[in-house]
């Protein structure tokens, strides 16, 4: 086992906490841009779906995970950024400016958003989140002249300097673009979570009185984690519209919103790690379900809603038997092995609250 | 008579029916009205149990749209011919038994295991549990609209020009006796107490001696019997399909426009509901109509943050 002796603050908040940890995700990094060398052009698709969906879920996480605000709306942001993206480019702005200003764009929609739901409490922001999605569906019907409506949109081939970048003819560009924007959030999100305003977050996640009483400002720093990931999950819809080649008002549904939800809760709720471990199984469940279903009652059997089913039978045995995700059963094996024969049963208990209301009678 | 033959039946979907005759105004807008206040019953039934297990728990039941659904399919299926065949009045109070004890089993297996976790996980459970009961139902009863062979169905009522089907009349009378029932049994009871005590303080409500657990249990047995009686007269009044829970999200709507934490609140949530949708329908543009019950409870969000019927208050230390 290795065992961090620290002696600064810097030491507390480096990026990584020993030789060994950078050497892993480097020898992680160096795979990732190998990887359109070692597997076929169909894998490196899915691969760059799961990236896609580890940046939304990174997006939700830090509003969720981090900042523990559950968003049942995240879709409409997905949205968001995905047209903002395209209607750009199609004004004739640049891939290299639209990209980045979709993502801002949908921070500041998100910031104006946030200040009126914002002042909701657990429940009732789920809601107000839930009716943002379903509203974002009639609101894109509303909007045609911009948005095309029902009949959606095709997003334009990407060029960067000249160097064209195209989902089907050429995946592992398309991959190479996925994984710089990952690496990139990645990154924010980490550097975020060593500041001052990262642990704001985690400190109105953990209890919003004290974190007044340590001067925190609520409001401010909810309204902020909002846009934040709002802006990371614009990115994320930006690429899921190149990666769908093309949207209308049905493909950033209320579903999409729940599932993205899911997802960061099988992952692991408030990790870097959960994110991308859930958007696997996200990305992996339907490609494995139709394999397990042929397997079992012969192609050509359509049995409806089996995907949504299974996943919802999964995510309720997450919540009950592993409420940290399956990065917290990595964790918890690892700590087992790093500490045998001294891992004690109870290490991971987590503590229980006692309910109490906030209403008058 | 001939006007009110065109106004009958309200769509499931509630849109409402549109009426092309003018010159009869008044008489459109009553129609609209009582059309609009049954679809809105049924939204307050569904808010009901929201805020049942709100009020108890203080955990909020995503799935109770899809729990009205299947308390629908379980009173379908003993009833109508193709299956059980059993009669109506036999059969309805089978079904709210059935559901009762299906919530309660649900608590015992389920829920009691999140006993002391944040309310956010038992949103994402309860989620969770919709699409699993969707797809259960779906296996079960198949993806066809299927409607309940149901002795209210039949017939309809003429009060002065305005038509109201008998199954509207039912479950606006229903509807407005249970609120009536569990409100009383919220107030006077010693379980109903014990079920607020319990939501209260937990901790002190297990000092005073009060099984936390188990209320709760009865609570969700209580909020499934809630979902059968909406199923039924759902069922009733239109055909119903697996995704009929999706429904649940127009009784979020009632519950927080009338406030989680107050029945007479959902039930008054849910009739606002139901109202504006004819009429926006009627009134608005395509497009805009289906927005109309959304956008207000998003602008009731905003302006009284905690419903019409407001308990809370800010948190002090």
């Amino acid at each position: 086992m290795r065992i961090h002796f620290k002696t600064t603050y810097n030491d507390d908040i480096r990026l990584f906490p020993d030789r060994w940890t950078f050497m892993v995700y480097a020898a992680l990094l160096v795979l990732a841009f190998a990887l359109p060398y070692l597997i076929g052009e169909f894998y490196l698709g899915e691969v760059t779906n799961v990236l896609i969906w580890a940046i939304a879920g990174l997006g939700l996480m830090l509003l969720t995970g981090q900042t523990g605000q559950a968003s049942l709306g995240h879709a409409a942001f997905l949205a968001i950024g995905c047209y903002a993206n395209t209607i750009l480019i199609e004004q004739g702005v640049p891939f290299i400016v639209a990209f980045p200003l979709a993502g801002i764009i949908t921070g500041l929609v998100g910031v104006l958003i946030a200040i009126p739901v914002l002042r909701l409490h657990g429940i009732y922001l789920a809601i107000a989140t839930i009716a943002l999605s379903v509203l974002a569906d009639d609101i894109i019907v509303l909007t045609e002249p911009w948005s095309g409506g029902v009949s959606g949109k095709f997003p334009e081939m990407i060029t960067i300097f000249g160097l064209e970048i195209e989902r089907w003819s050429m995946p592992s560009r398309f991959y190479y673009l996925v994984l710089v924007v990952t690496i990139i959030c990645t990154l924010f999100y980490r550097n975020l979570l060593r500041s001052p305003l990262g642990r704001a977050f985690a400190a109105v996640r953990d209890s919003e009185v004290s974190a007044t009483a340590m001067g925190v400002h609520i409001a401010r720093t909810k309204g902020k984690a909002f846009g934040l990931s709002c802006m990371i999950t614009g990115w994320a819809g930006a690429l899921m519209g190149y990666y769908a080649g093309t949207f209308n008002n049905e493909t950033f549904s209320l579903v999409i919103s729940i599932t993205l939800l899911m997802m960061i809760v099988i992952g692991g709720l408030g990790t870097i790690h959960g994110a991308f471990f859930g958007a696997v199984v996200v990305a992996f469940l339907p490609q494995g379900l139709s394999i397990l279903k042929d397997g079992v009652f012969g192609s050509g059997v359509a049995i409806p809603g089996l995907e949504t089913g299974v996943f919802g039978v999964i995510l309720i045995l997450f919540i009950l038997f592993e409420p940290m995700g399956i990065y917290g059963r990595w964790l918890k094996i690892r700590i087992w092995f790093e500490l045998f024969p001294f891992a004690r049963k109870d290490m991971f208990r987590r503590q229980k609250s006692y309910l109490k209301t906030e209403r008058l009678r | 008579m001939e006007i009110c033959q065109k106004a009958r039946k309200p769509g499931v979907t509630g849109q409402g029916t549109v009426l092309k005759e003018r010159g009869e105004d008044n008489l459109e807008v009553l129609q609209l009205f009582v059309s609009g206040l049954a679809n809105g019953c049924v939204y307050g039934l569904i808010a009901l149990g929201f805020v049942l297990i709100y009020k108890a728990t203080e955990a909020v039941n995503f799935a109770q749209g899809d729990f009205m659904m299947v308390g629908a399919f379980v009173s379908l299926g003993l009833t109508n011919a193709g299956y059980m065949d059993l009669p109506f009045w036999i059969a309805a109070p089978l079904t709210i038994t059935i559901m009762a004890v299906f919530g309660y089993l649900i608590d015992l297996f389920v829920l009691r295991h999140l006993f002391g976790q944040s309310q956010t996980a038992v949103v994402i459970l309860t989620i969770a549990m919709g699409f699993v009961l969707r797809f259960v139902a779906g296996l079960i009863w198949g993806h066809e609209p299927q409607t309940l062979e149901s002795p209210l169905a039949l017939g309809d009522l003429h009060i002065g020009g305005v038509v109201l089907g008998m199954a509207d009349v039912a479950i606006i009378v229903v509807t407005f006796l249970m609120t009536w029932f569990l409100y009383q049994f919220f107030q006077r009871t010693k379980l109903g107490l014990a079920m607020q005590a319990a939501s209260q303080n937990q901790m002190a409500a297990y000092f005073m001696g009060i099984p936390v657990k188990r209320v709760q249990g009865l609570i969700w047995g209580l909020s499934g019997a809630t979902a059968a009686v909406a199923g039924i007269l759902f069922a009733s009044k239109g055909a119903i399909d697996p995704n009929a829970g999706l429904l649940g999200i127009k009784a979020f709507a009632a519950a927080v426009i009338g406030g989680f934490g107050s029945l007479p609140g959902a039930l008054a949530g849910g009739l606002i509901v139901g109202v504006i949708e004819p009429f926006a329908a009627r009134y608005l543009a395509a497009g805009y109509s289906q927005i109309a019950p959304y956008a207000l409870l998003l602008a009731v969000l905003v302006f009284r943050p905690h419903g019409l019927f407001s308990q809370v208050r800010v948190k002090k230390v």
